[in-house]
């Protein structure tokens, strides 16, 4: 059949179009129904006090200050190692068959599922190391799970780094590491910066990782050490959907709400970091 | 290779130099002499290894996996790639790359750069030391004022002083240019040159240019390269006027490359 080439044209735009409309529908329809029915939750109170009355009624303090320490935790942990890592791949290490190994498992690191890294962490922190199910077990679960997030990113803001800066700085004298700590990190840190905090949207977000290392059903309290139990958002709200029967609507989807602004405000400093310093970039 | 007799003291002495990258060579066998307090103008078509000379001098070429180079290039009569670490050598032999290439950040850490890289940080010490680098290179009096403006506002000549004087500022012995005017215009291109004349009588210095008119006008011994090798070398009156290898003259009156 011969068709009109400018029909055709009309068609295929049409069908990208429509293709990309629908891709954003069904975000629209999380942030609408969660603010819908969640927003009305939220008050100071919610935010701010203990939950009561087997959580069917009173705030979610503790879970959002259990999944504050928990992230905190888990940057602690995965950006030194992350980043030293990236520093090594992306400086140092050459085309070796074992430096390829390394990378293909960092590969495979990120599609692990989160529930397994939930069991590796039960089975090395919360048995081997004899952490217990505990703050400390909980971030180091997150932080593993995190690191090739950290790692992929850092070295490929490491890697755009122009290549020419490296030449100048070690033409002037400087030593390798010099070069790396002073002309080379200073430019990165924009896009480590970036990576890190999407990291840190991902766990706030996860569930299963914190399961059986450190998320408590029910502990109305504020941890007092790393060796603490926490209670978290995520896991909160999969207790009250499922495990607690009469709960209000309204406290389930806030608590998600809340969740839900903690991540995508992660994400918009992400991109405002970015946006910022890709104004700035002159290279 | 023909050569003219030896001139003054030899700052750096280049025997049987050959460098290859995976097997590919890129300078076979050079050797050559470069007299002290003279600018060596280095001319030839692209590939003609000229910049691997270069940096083969100050051992940028270690950070090239794939290079391998043989024969030896003495500094004041010592073996530079005899020593584990290239660090003091850089120090001691700068290079101007061809675009200048401004870290970004402000006038007067660019200056300082190397200078706080040897632990000098004295707020009195650096500022002595970029004023006096920043008027060798010719760029003080344009410049004083801008000191903590960001070095990529400058403009094209002025940000290639700026790289001149970050390179002075580490007070090295030997200055090595690799077509440092490639980017800039003519006025630019004068201040350069006029600098370069200048810088000649305390640094030893190399350039390597594209611009055969550069060579003749700022060198005091010119070299040819052509395919990796050394086809000639003399003082730059004499091989402009009656080159002695046909190459040569063929390359200088412009009937290739």
């Amino acid at each position: 059949m011969n068709m009109n080439p400018r029909v055709t044209q009309r068609i295929a735009f049409s069908a990208l179009l429509f293709s990309t409309l629908l891709v954003m529908v069904p975000v629209g329809m999380v942030i609408v129904v969660i603010l819908k029915q969640g927003a009305g939750a939220i008050s100071w109170e919610f935010l701010s006090q203990m939950p009561r009355s087997g959580m069917r009624a009173g705030g979610i303090l503790p879970a959002i200050v259990g999944t504050f320490c928990l992230v905190l935790g888990a940057v602690c942990f995965a950006l030194p190692l992350g980043l030293l890592a990236a520093i090594y791949l992306s400086e140092y290490s050459k085309d070796t068959f074992l430096n390829r190994i390394v990378r293909l498992a960092i590969i495979n690191l990120a599609g692990v599922p989160s529930v397994v890294f939930g069991l590796f962490g039960l089975a090395l922190f919360v048995n081997f190391f004899g952490f217990g199910a505990s703050i400390l077990s909980g971030s180091l679960t997150l932080g593993i799970m995190i690191l090739p997030v950290i790692i992929t990113s850092s070295r490929e803001a490491i890697d755009s780094v122009p290549q020419s800066f490296r030449e100048v700085s070690l033409s002037l004298g400087a030593t390798k590491l010099q070069t790396i700590r002073h002309a080379v990190l200073p430019h990165a840190l924009p896009g480590i910066l970036t990576g890190t905090i999407l990291g840190v949207g991902r766990a706030a977000g996860e569930t299963a990782p914190i399961l059986f290392t450190v998320a408590a059903f029910y502990l109305p309290r504020l941890p007092g050490s790393i060796f603490d139990q926490v209670m978290a958002l995520p896991y909160h709200l999969y207790v009250l959907s499922t495990q607690v029967p009469n709960v209000d609507s309204g406290i389930r989807y806030g608590t998600a709400l809340v969740l839900l602004v903690i991540v995508l405000l992660m994400n918009a400093i992400a991109i405002a970091i970015r946006a910022h310093f890709r104004s700035k970039k002159k290279w | 290779m023909v050569s003219d007799a030896r001139g003054p003291a030899v700052k750096i002495g280049v025997e049987s130099l050959t460098v290859s990258f995976s097997g590919k060579p890129s300078l076979r066998d050079v050797t050559l002499d470069i007299p002290s307090h003279e600018i060596l103008s280095i001319i030839g078509p692209a590939n003609s290894g000229k910049t691997t000379f270069l940096k083969t001098l100050n051992r940028l070429i270690d950070f090239i996996p794939t290079s391998r180079v043989t024969g030896r290039v003495l500094l004041d009569g010592r073996d530079v790639r005899e020593d584990d670490d290239p660090v003091s050598l850089r120090r001691q032999v700068g290079i101007i790359f061809a675009l200048p290439v401004p870290l970004p950040t402000t006038v007067f850490e660019n200056v300082v750069y190397g200078l706080r890289r040897q632990g000098k940080n004295g707020k009195k010490e650096l500022d002595a030391l970029a004023e006096k680098a920043l008027t060798d290179a010719y760029l003080w009096d344009e410049i004083k004022d801008r000191l903590d403006e960001q070095a990529m506002k400058l403009s094209g000549g002025q940000q290639q002083r700026l790289c001149i004087a970050r390179t002075l500022a580490v007070d090295p012995q030997v200055i090595l240019f690799d077509e440092p005017c490639s980017a800039l215009d003519p006025i630019s291109t004068a201040k350069i040159e006029e600098a370069m004349l200048k810088l000649k009588k305390n640094y030893t210095i190399v350039l390597v240019t594209n611009n055969t008119k550069q060579a003749a006008r700022v060198g005091d011994r010119t070299a040819f390269f052509l395919m990796g090798s050394l086809v000639e070398m003399g003082l730059t009156s004499r091989m402009f006027t009656s080159p002695r290898d046909k190459r040569t003259d063929d390359y200088i009156s412009g009937r290739f490359g």
